[in-house]
């Protein structure tokens, strides 16, 4: 493309790699990886200065589907590699991709540094609670009893909840969503690609093949579901049939009212605010079925990004002691003459 | 020039010093200002600090015993010495560890104000040594430092713990007396280092002085001292002291220059090698940008990603830390990218020993990865080298977009030498040329036909989006391909690229001697200078000796195999188990004998002398 080339207003097809794709039939892959390349060209992205990273298992087979920028690096260490290309270059717009056991079992400890270091990037955890790739053992995320090729008796571990480990971890944006449910994956990738720092989005994917139906209570199509609450900033947490939240009085605990009975009002609802960290904590918890599954943004605060702040040292030093000259440094100090 | 009054000096042509005390005392900062004095001086030099894992291991223990050596002399020396000269022992357990390497005759100087009864138990000793016989052979000067010390600056009015502290300067002031040394350059170091603190300055100064005085007043027992030391025939120049992370670390930022690259530093840190971190820290101003990764191998992957993006990606560590960065590495000679891993080594396997130097990450840096993983191995001779080297790696990594390692080891890294300072700005540029454009065909993996170095993508760049990733690649296309046909032509073609890399360095030399004869002694890294001292002596001998030192460890440089076959007898002293001796032995089918320390300690000259009359014989 040459700057004298009118600008060509992109599409789908624009952002789609020539490479087959190569993941099994019905795999919801499929539904994020459409969401995405449609959701690209309508935010204006330029696929050059678009970047996608990613580790080991299906979710990381991601990047060959887009026709930008694609990195499929070794298992767990997305987050690394993108911290250094975003340190090298941070005009790039960089999304890592990754699995619930590439992100959190081989790759957590680099998963939690990049959220508390913030660096600027989209993180996506595809979420199917189950190894893909490697023929369907358990995974960090599988829950208490599944059994798979390497937990016949059952697994006995306890999952780990996604968003609560990242907002554990200092993470700064954590959103939900769902693969099939395109217009909200959609609204969830442009807020993330909107905030500066790391944007932790959790997408719960199924897995026809190991997991069938592992989401399927909170994949409903139907407006209304108990499973099911949309978070939306500034609005009342509302799901369900007149289904509400509202902290316990005097504890630091959710509970699940309806409005109309024993005197609950509209007002007692509580209303969502992405800035409550300790509530934020709450909403990433609940599942059913006692409460509802939280989908949408959970948390989101602005702060200091890991790659400005490092390229900002770099110019303070700059701008105080002048570009070093290494002559210059290499005669400091100590240094004699031998005639 | 001298600053304190004439007196009649003996010459000495070199001496071995070995400052020795607790880990607390001070005995590092005793050696190195004692060392940048010299330098200044205009010996030539060599050092060697020797100090244990632990930071502050429990006061008065063998194992809490810290030292510095230093060899200095009117000629050309290649080592820290073999044997001190002159001991100084600050308490009992640094006689106890040290005094056995101490020359019959040796000048033994001991602070006898620590030779107190709780000292004596922890070092092990029943009797008192400087009450029995046990020191006779050595010309003994007793001086109770810890009271002269406290004498000194009692006018400061210091807790007589930070008093006591200052006896490392009374010491080196005595010390810098005996050899004709200049005060100066220390109390403009004290003054500059308790900035923020003149009383404890002043106090340092008032001990250093005091040990001077000591000296001066001619309290030591007839026959001892003062000695000269004249200054040695050095190329002219500017020189300054070196350590080989800090020459490591500038040659970096030198590489930033030359190439007009940033460097991006992922590391996490290890001993010996964390100091290549906190110097590069420091130069933000020189195209440098560090990371503290979270890991060893989140550094290395850091790293790949910085080269990505266009920089040069660098990760410093050791053996362990080379070990778990060995999967990043892999990926990095697949998506066949510029990388540089600097592995200073130190004693292993596992932990090992952290402080202590050794050789034995040869294999591990060559083969250690899984698949067949060829890459460009090269390793620093000298302290001053690392510098040159580190640039090296740097235009090796860029010009066959590979992964470079370069090897040191803990001996190189803190000891020092003098430095003839280079001119960067007169050095060759880095040629450095990223793929803009889009000719008809183009794939991110066509190879240039000279060097078979891909070309070089940058995200960011129009025209040119590409995915790339540890799965094999199709030698046409680029394109993710599982052909078995392609995967033995790939690997061919990655090993084919860094067996080229001879082609563009120089061919193997000759160091000392000549180019057939006897015996041929071949070493690698810092065993440099034991192994020329030593096929010098040799040679003065009349033996027909030769060296060669191999700085290209993968590929070998060309010539080296006919050098090899030009000898009655080959051996190569390492300091492992023999690692570069398997791999001339299976690459030259030549009868290469192994001298091997395994010991955490440097070849002493005599060891390599010995070794060569053995093979002689």
């Amino acid at each position: 493309m040459s700057p004298s080339e009118p600008i060509k207003k992109l599409t789908r097809k624009d952002f789609t790699s020539d490479q087959d794709v190569r993941w099994c039939p019905g795999c919801g892959d499929y539904a994020i990886l459409a969401t995405m390349q449609r959701t690209l060209p309508e935010l204006g992205a330029d696929p050059a200065k678009t970047v996608f990273v990613s580790g080991i298992g299906c979710s990381s087979r991601f990047p060959y589907y887009m026709n930008t920028y694609g990195f499929h690096s070794i298992h767990g260490r997305a987050p690394a590699f993108a911290t250094g290309l975003k340190l090298t270059n941070p005009e790039l717009d960089v999304w890592v991709v990754t699995g619930d056991g590439d992100g959190l079992s081989i790759g957590g400890n680099h998963l939690m540094h990049l959220l508390r270091r913030n660096v600027d990037l989209q993180l996506l955890l595809f979420n199917n609670r189950i190894y893909g790739l490697t023929k369907g053992q358990y995974s960090p995320t599988s829950l208490v009893g599944l059994r798979s090729p390497s937990t016949p008796y059952g697994s006995i571990d306890l999952p780990v909840v996604p968003a609560s480990l990242a907002l554990g971890a200092g993470a700064r944006f954590v959103a939900r969503s769902v693969d099939t449910l395109a217009s909200h994956l959609s609204e969830t990738f442009v807020a993330a690609r909107g905030h500066r720092g790391t944007s932790f989005v959790e997408i719960l994917q199924n897995c026809p093949v190991f997991a069938d139906g592992t989401w399927e209570h909170v994949k409903t199509k139907a407006k209304v579901s108990d499973s099911v609450l949309m978070l939306e900033h500034g609005k009342p947490m509302l799901f369900g049939e007149n289904k509400g939240l509202r902290l316990v009085p005097g504890k630091l605990e959710l509970e699940v009212v309806t409005i109309g009975e024993n005197g609950v009002g509209e007002a007692d609802i509580l209303v969502h605010d992405e800035g409550n960290r300790p509530m934020a904590f709450l909403l990433s918890g609940l599942e059913p079925p006692s409460f509802p599954m939280c989908l949408g943004v959970i948390y989101r605060e602005v702060g200091p990004t890991y790659d400005a702040s490092v390229r900002a040292q770099i110019d303070g030093a700059i701008a105080k002691r002048g570009v070093g000259d290494i002559d210059a440094l290499l005669a400091e100090g100590h240094t004699w003459t031998v005639e | 020039m001298d600053s304190f009054p004439k007196v009649q000096r003996e010459s000495l042509e070199s001496v071995v010093i070995r400052f020795a005390g607790d880990s607390g005392d001070g005995m590092q900062l005793t050696g190195s200002q004692f060392t940048s004095t010299t330098a200044m001086m205009g010996n030539d030099l060599a050092t060697f600090p020797d100090f244990p894992a632990e930071i502050r291991a429990p006061a008065g223990t063998t194992y809490g015993v810290s030292g510095f050596q230093i060899h200095f002399a009117s000629h050309d020396i290649m080592t820290p010495g073999d044997a001190p000269d002159v001991l100084v022992a600050m308490n009992p357990a640094a006689l106890k560890t040290n005094l056995a390497d101490l020359k019959q005759g040796g000048l033994l100087i001991i602070n006898e104000g620590a030779f107190v009864k709780g000292n004596l138990a922890k070092a092990g000793y029943v009797k008192n040594p400087l009450e029995d016989e046990s020191l006779v052979g050595f010309r003994l000067v007793t001086i109770d430092i810890s009271k002269l010390t406290l004498q000194a600056v009692d006018a400061f009015g210091l807790g007589s713990k930070d008093a006591l502290r200052c006896k490392n300067m009374w010491t080196l002031g005595m010390v810098l007396w005996l050899f004709g040394r200049d005060l100066e350059p220390t109390v403009v170091w004290l003054r500059e280092k308790f900035a923020k603190d003149a009383t404890v300055a002043d106090a340092n100064i008032a001990a250093l002085k005091a040990g001077h005085a000591y000296g001066e007043t001619a309290e030591l027992p007839s026959g001892i001292g003062p000695y000269e030391v004249p200054k040695a025939k050095l190329p002219p120049g500017l020189y300054r002291n070196v350590t080989g992370n800090e020459a490591l670390a500038w040659g970096l930022a030198a590489a930033s220059q030359l190439s007009g690259l940033e460097v991006v530093l992922g590391s996490y840190p290890i001993t010996p090698a964390s100091t290549i971190l906190h110097t590069l820290s420091k130069l933000k101003n020189y195209g440098v940008v560090t990371f503290q990764a979270e890991d060893e191998i989140a550094a290395v992957c850091a790293a790949i990603g910085a080269s990505w993006g266009g920089a040069i990606g660098v990760t410093t560590t050791s053996g362990p830390g080379l070990a778990l960065k060995g999967e990043g590495i892999g990926l990095a000679i697949m998506l066949e990218l510029p990388l540089v891993i600097v592995d200073i080594q130190r004693g292993g396997p596992s932990t090992g020993l952290p402080t202590k130097t050794e050789q034995s990450d040869l294999l591990q840096a060559v083969l250690g990865r899984n698949g067949d993983s060829p890459l460009a191995v090269i390793a620093a001779a000298t302290a001053g080298e690392c510098f040159g080297m580190a640039i090296e790696a740097v235009r090796l990594a860029i010009k066959f977009m590979t992964p470079v390692i370069l090897l040191t080891d803990g001996y190189l890294a803190n000891g020092s030498e003098p430095w003839l300072i280079p001119k960067v700005a007169d050095m060759p540029k880095i040629e450095v040329k990223f793929q803009t454009d889009r000719p008809e065909g183009y794939h991110p993996y066509l190879r240039n036909p000279d060097t078979l170095a891909r070309p070089w993508a940058l995200p960011g760049t129009p025209g040119l989006e590409h995915r790339i990733g540890g799965l094999e690649k199709n030698f046409d296309s680029g394109n993710i391909s599982y052909d078995p046909d392609n995967h033995h032509k790939m690997t061919k073609t990655r090993a084919a690229k860094i067996a080229g890399i001879a082609d563009h360095i120089p061919e193997q030399q000759v160091e000392v001697g000549d180019e057939s004869g006897d015996l041929l002694v071949v070493g690698w890294g810092s065993t440099y200078g034991a192994i020329t001292a030593a096929v010098r002596k040799a040679r003065e001998e009349g033996k027909k000796v030769s060296q060669v030192h191999v700085r290209s460890l993968s590929p070998f440089p060309r010539r080296l195999g006919e050098l090899l076959r030009s000898f009655k007898k080959v051996i190569v002293p390492e300091m492992n188990n023999g690692m570069l001796v398997k791999l001339l032995r299976a690459e030259y089918l030549v009868d290469a004998i192994g001298v091997n320390k395994i010991s955490g300690q440097p070849f002493k000259v005599a060891e390599i002398e010995q070794a060569i009359a053995e093979h002689l014989a």
